[in-house]
């Protein structure tokens, strides 16, 4: 049976395009609280009345910590579809498990590259290899280039998935490594603890670090929905072009045997 | 404005990697949408098949 070819050109839907005009306006107010309704951070010091602080610096924190907490989201929900795929095998979780694999990935890198800069006028540094969790980071970074380049070498599609799962699970364990890493090895990190935790921050600083998660989770969301479309056609891809080479085999065949037919009969 | 130019690169660097890896998806969407038939693009639903 032939299937109809009515193809489309986009991955987009109604719901995913409201979701991008969404995100897009909110990376503008985001820009637009982080860069000019929000004070840069200086203080007084106590003794000597001098300025301190991060001055303008404080800026990239609206950026940088929404995007670690959605690198762990992002890695989370790679682990629990991974294991829904290990449980139940179906195609939505491996999915779903590479998609927020690559998205995390991206979020990591841009994690490790926002700190770096970020640390440069802070701490006087680009890197420090002795602190706990840059290290640690790293190390999440690198294993799930890992998981993405398994993914890739593997030709067997449900070999791929398989020890992608595995390479994922192993992975995550990671995460609360990093995330604890500031408090179990405090004196070796120029990290500080938990600034939320403890409402160090307040106001209009509070407010765009929150606005920063919303929006920063909208991205991700759109990434995510994109992401997976993407998987999925790739996926049906494949298996379409299974289909129309068997097709053509089989039309092949019956070609074939209606000529030994005419021959023998000729 | 204190900092510019690392502001500009953080920022810079994010939204821009950001943009990009928007860009290349919605890419590899299209390309990938032109041949696979739109019954077979049914968005977020499960097969119930082994992969």
């Amino acid at each position: 049976m032939t299937e109809t070819m009515e193809t489309t050109d986009t991955t987009g839907s109604r719901g995913s395009r409201l979701l991008g005009v969404v995100t897009l306006l909110g990376l503008a107010t985001l820009l637009l609280f982080a860069f000019a309704l929000t004070e840069p951070d200086v203080r007084l010091h106590p003794t000597t009345g001098q300025e301190i602080g991060q001055f303008d610096a404080v800026r990239l924190l609206y950026l940088h910590v929404p995007l670690a907490v959605f690198t762990y989201v992002a890695f989370v929900l790679c682990a629990v579809a991974s294991a829904g795929y290990l449980v139940k095998r179906t195609a939505w979780f491996d999915t779903m498990a590479y998609a927020a694999a690559e998205v995390g990935t991206v979020f990591c890198g841009l994690v490790l590259v926002t700190g770096s800069i970020w640390g440069r006028p802070v701490w006087n540094t680009w890197w420090e290899w002795g602190d706990v969790r840059l290290m640690t980071t790293l190390v999440l970074f690198l294993m799930f280039t890992g998981y993405l380049a398994l993914r890739r070498a593997t030709v067997d599609p449900r070999a791929s998935a398989r020890r992608g799962a595995v390479v994922a699970l192993v992975a995550v364990l990671d995460l609360p490594i990093v995330n604890r890493s500031v408090e179990w090895w405090e004196n070796r990190t120029l990290h500080q603890k938990s600034t939320l935790g403890e409402l160090k921050i307040q106001d209009l600083t509070l407010f765009t670090l929150m606005l920063g998660f919303l929006v920063l989770g909208l991205v991700l969301a759109w990434l995510l929905l994109h992401r997976f479309r993407v998987g999925w056609l790739e996926r049906e891809d494949a298996g379409h072009g299974v289909a129309t080479a068997i097709a053509e085999r089989r039309a092949d065949i019956d070609e074939g045997d209606v000529d030994a037919a005419v021959g023998e009969g000729a | 404005m204190t900092h510019l130019g690392y502001l500009i690169a953080g920022w810079g660097i994010a939204l821009g990697v950001l943009a990009a890896y928007a860009a290349s998806i919605v890419r590899r969407g299209r390309d990938l949408a032109r041949r696979v038939p739109v019954g077979r693009s049914r968005w977020l639903t499960s097969p119930g098949e082994d992969a």
